[in-house]
């Protein structure tokens, strides 16, 4: 049992690192707004099916790794992505009954508050910003939800972690 | 076998079970945040510790860059052998008027040091320059910055100003180990002291947080800056050392409503395409901004 948990912890991280690699690669400037959250996804993906090992702890820890890679003020992600996993925490016994599209619109309302808390905490410790453009990746981010959660449990299930 | 199952149903019911958020490590966790966040801003110390908790991203980053890595040597390997001989032809020759640039700002050069003898003006030192490559763009579209291969332990410093083939690109911002990160010319926070190249106008560009866009500040309606004037780095604010081209004024707007005029240039540094960076510099110019300065 021990040596499981191992195992499916260290593919958890993959995919965690996977997420950021994602989050950071170079895109062109017609698509820089059109990035989903790849890594606040993944966090929500595993917060909901493993509630019992992926909570408010590790979603504090990835975001303060979030905020050294962005180079953002140390603690914007960590606060934003806590607050996500906490709220994933609360809803995640009706998040696995909801059919995939009911998800994707729940997803773009958790992805809508994690940019809305991080662009206004951003607006007061200095970097402003006027447009609402912010707010896209929530909506791509809903798309790419329903082939982002079959991937994920296909993996979870393949390695089966529990 | 019976043990398996029984562990697993365990497993089942706990996770049923053992719902209920944990509201106290959430509040703990958030006030953590927040702390982190006030004494980030406010305490120059966490510098430091942030260079050193960057350790750990800096593999990461590397990551990042190796397939764009991987693709720069595939094709420099799957290149044709007639661009070969035609990119070679274009460099020897490219070399070649260099290089006649060159003889005349040798004479220039004497001539210069010989006038400024004459002035009794100090001399203007050569400044040594080090080539870095670019490993990394911060995916957030209100920020400009790109990081960089060398870091604190190639000495590299705070503020150190950065340059491509064609102009200045920006200053280093923050440093880690074995990288650092450069905030561009264009990016909101960021603000170079310039001079018009024809008449020697001083201004402060700013940046606007749009790529390919900076604006002149506070410049007078009575100012004498046109469409197409070269504007290089004044040196002062020591930062950035005298003469290099920051970019070209492309529109001048006077409306007599507005008490200044709305100047507009476009960086000469390529800043979203070049690769290959140069750092000006080996320490520091100005240690320490002089009390009355850094009050006003």
């Amino acid at each position: 049992m021990s040596e499981e948990r191992a195992g499916g912890g260290l593919i958890i991280f993959g995919t965690f690192i996977i997420g950021l690699v994602l989050s950071q690669i170079p895109m062109p400037d017609m698509l820089i707004w059109a990035r989903p959250a790849w890594v606040v996804l993944v966090l929500i993906y595993w917060v909901m099916a493993l509630p019992h090992r992926i909570g408010v702890g590790s979603a504090f820890l990835l975001g303060l790794v979030m905020d050294l890679v962005r180079g953002s003020v140390l603690g914007l992600n960590a606060l934003s992505m806590t607050i996500i996993a906490f709220l994933v925490l609360i809803l995640y016994k009706r998040m696995r009954m909801f059919p995939l599209w009911q998800q994707s619109s729940l997803i773009l309302v958790l992805i809508g508050i994690n940019q809305l808390l991080f662009h206004w905490m951003q607006g007061i410790t200095g970097t402003t910003s006027d447009s609402l453009l912010f707010l896209l990746p929530a909506a791509i981010s809903a798309l790419v939800w329903p082939w982002l959660f079959l991937l994920l449990r296909s993996v979870r299930r393949v390695f089966r972690i529990a | 076998m019976s043990a398996v199952s029984s562990q697993n149903r365990r497993s089942v019911i706990k996770t049923i079970f053992r719902g209920g958020a944990p509201r106290a490590l959430f509040v703990v966790l958030i006030l953590f945040a927040v702390l982190l966040i006030i004494s980030d801003l406010n305490w120059s110390k966490m510098r430091e510790g942030r260079a050193w908790m960057s350790l750990v991203v800096t593999p990461l980053q590397w990551l990042v860059d190796l397939p764009s890595r991987a693709a720069d040597n595939l094709s420099g390997v799957l290149v044709s052998r007639t661009t070969l001989l035609s990119d070679n032809e274009r460099l020897r020759t490219e070399a070649l008027q260099l290089e006649r640039k060159v003889q005349q700002n040798a004479s220039l050069m004497a001539e210069n040091i010989r006038l400024r003898e004459l002035l009794d003006a100090g001399q203007r030192v050569d400044e040594p320059v080090r080539l870095v490559e670019l490993i990394g763009v911060n995916p957030d579209p209100f920020q400009h910055e790109v990081i960089i291969n060398h870091g604190s332990e190639d000495n590299v410093y705070d503020g150190q100003p950065v340059l491509d083939a064609g102009g200045v690109m920006g200053q280093v911002v923050s440093l880690s180990h074995y990288t650092a990160r450069v905030m561009l010319i264009t990016d909101a926070r960021a603000a170079i002291p310039v001079e018009v190249n024809r008449n020697g106008f001083r201004a402060i560009a700013l940046g606007k947080g749009v790529l390919g866009e900076l604006e002149l500040e506070h410049v007078p309606d009575t100012a004498d800056v046109r469409e197409g004037d070269l504007l290089v780095t004044s040196g002062l604010g020591g930062r950035f050392p005298r003469g290099y081209p920051v970019g070209t004024v492309s529109e001048v707007v006077r409306d007599p409503g507005q008490q200044f005029v709305q100047v507009r240039a476009q960086p000469s540094a390529r800043l979203d395409k070049s690769r290959h960076l140069l750092l000006v510099g080996d320490k520091p110019r100005l240690k320490e901004i002089p009390a009355e300065v850094a009050s006003e």
